[in-house]
């Protein structure tokens, strides 16, 4: 976590980055809905994220909460209302996204690392092809990252090759290596074998623990309490509460929390 | 019957043609493979005015006959409309049967690319676009290489077919190795040797096609995406 060079302050003149830029909230959803065919699957969802906040969205299965995270980066095109990051509104499909998009990182629940590219290339590509750095820099830039995530050994190596957690870890140096503004994390444990969780989580809280802005849609109750600022407690397509991680484990104000709570918490 | 004499007789003639066979092939494979590819593009492209033309372009040429395509390039294009791609005329048809042969293979390699991105899971393409790529982009560097990977040993037979499709150019005045075949048979001083003659250019388009399978299916397995 001595990454000097991977914090926001960077003097190169590579793109829009770091969290010290404006002072508003990084992500502000205002009254989004979305529907899948006749599915209502987001209600009115309203949800700022602070520069440097951890937020942690849980809830039950079908909840809306995948859908949340995907629709900041506009993989789900929303059908109503409107989003905004650091202050812009999301643009429609085209160069503008594409901008966009290279600001806000995204870690998957199937980690989706290019499978045709080393583990050295999938770090470097956005760097070299969308911020059109060097490949030399990119590349002392992508090992930093590798070797901070634990697997600067695995860099020549294809995805297919490495176990879930460090697939896992890859994709979140992918996601670095654009010094995006905010992290989304969709369910980024989900997949993994229970013994290869912990090490993606470590990395995670490194992350939250420098300050990176992170969004995390996951059923990991312990990463909660120990890296979010807020939780997000989502159900059949709402916001049902939202609260402080010792608020809400403790004493969760709604009886929709206190239910899911129960079932997940007493074993 | 089996007298291969008259076969040797003519194999100038007939490696003539084969070169022919070879010029032909080889040029359409490159630029049927381009638009073959551009056609792809296309009909998984964003914009609904280019996967419509994708989509047209396929369903009107894998339906038609590829006699009837040939024969629209050299006898329409060339001749009718005087449409010369050179002054030679002989030169002019050889580039109408390259680029009718062309049109016609295009459309069968972007059906094999297309079924090729079928294979390709959908959060590559996720993952390319969040990191910031355009849709381009992601198509050129992600999404097509993993493509042609999964269809390499599709593409071989495609290849083959239009290897041994490149005879239909004999209907468009183009003198490849069935023409000058039919020739070697027509000419009245030919009285015995058909089935060696036809056993002979079998065999030639054998020494073709053969190793291009074998290639396309070696190099499939090199190539592979592990998942």
């Amino acid at each position: 976590m001595t990454d000097s060079e991977g914090g926001p302050e960077l003097p190169e003149g590579d793109g829009p980055q770091g969290a010290t830029q404006g002072d508003g909230p990084l992500v502000v959803v205002e009254n989004v809905n979305k529907y899948f065919g006749e599915l209502h699957v987001l209600k009115d969802i309203n949800l700022t994220v602070d520069r440097g906040e951890v937020v942690v969205v849980i809830g039950p299965s079908g909840g809306g909460k995948s859908t949340l995270c995907r629709s900041i980066n506009r993989l789900e095109p929303i059908d109503g209302g409107r989003i905004l990051v650091d202050g812009q509104e999301l643009p429609e499909e085209g160069k503008d996204l594409a901008r966009l998009r290279a600001d806000v990182g995204m870690v998957f629940q199937s980690f989706n690392l290019f499978a045709h590219k080393t583990i050295l290339e999938n770090v470097t590509l956005g760097p070299t092809k969308v911020r059109k750095q060097g490949k030399q820099e990119s590349e002392k830039h992508a090992l930093e990252l590798l070797d901070r995530v634990g697997i600067a050994n695995q860099a020549q190596k294809y995805p297919a090759q490495l176990s879930g957690g460090q697939q896992q870890r890859a994709a979140i140096a992918r996601s670095l290596a654009m010094r995006p503004k905010v992290m989304l994390f969709d369910e980024p444990t989900s997949a993994l074998d229970p013994e290869m969780v912990n090490e993606v989580l470590d990395v995670m809280t490194g992350l939250a623990a420098e300050g990176m802005t992170m969004i995390v849609v996951t059923h990991e109750m312990g990463f909660a309490r120990r890296a979010a600022r807020k939780v997000v407690f989502m159900a059949e397509g709402q916001i049902v509460e939202e609260n402080t991680p010792d608020e809400f484990f403790t004493n969760a104000r709604t009886d929709r929390a206190r239910d899911f709570l129960s079932k997940i918490l007493t074993h | 019957m089996f007298d291969f004499g008259p076969f040797f007789d003519n194999i100038d003639l007939i490696l003539e043609g084969f070169w022919a066979t070879v010029r032909l092939a080889a040029a359409a494979a490159v630029l049927s493979f381009i638009l073959g590819t551009v056609l792809a593009s296309f009909r998984v492209a964003p914009i609904p005015v280019l996967r419509t033309f994708g989509t047209a372009y396929v369903n009107v040429v894998r339906n038609t006959p590829l006699t009837l395509v040939l024969l629209f390039c050299s006898f329409g294009l060339n001749d009718v409309l005087a449409m010369r791609l050179s002054g030679n005329s002989s030169t002019s048809y050889y580039w109408w049967a390259v680029f009718g042969l062309s049109a016609y293979t295009a459309a069968f390699v972007c059906e094999a690319l297309r079924s090729g991105i079928n294979t390709v899971p959908l959060g590559q393409a996720e993952a390319a676009r969040s990191i910031g790529l355009t849709f381009t982009q992601s198509l050129r560097i992600i999404v097509l290489p993993q493509a042609f990977r999964a269809v390499i040993a599709p593409l071989g037979s495609v290849l083959i077919a239009m290897i041994k499709n490149t005879t239909v150019a004999a209907a468009a005045s183009y003198a490849e190795a069935a023409l000058v075949m039919k020739t070697i048979l027509d000419a009245p001083s030919f009285t015995s040797g058909a089935i060696p003659l036809f056993i002979g250019v079998a065999v030639g388009f054998m020494i073709l096609t053969l190793p291009t399978g074998f290639f396309f299916g070696w190099l499939h397995k090199r190539m592979a995406v592990a998942r």
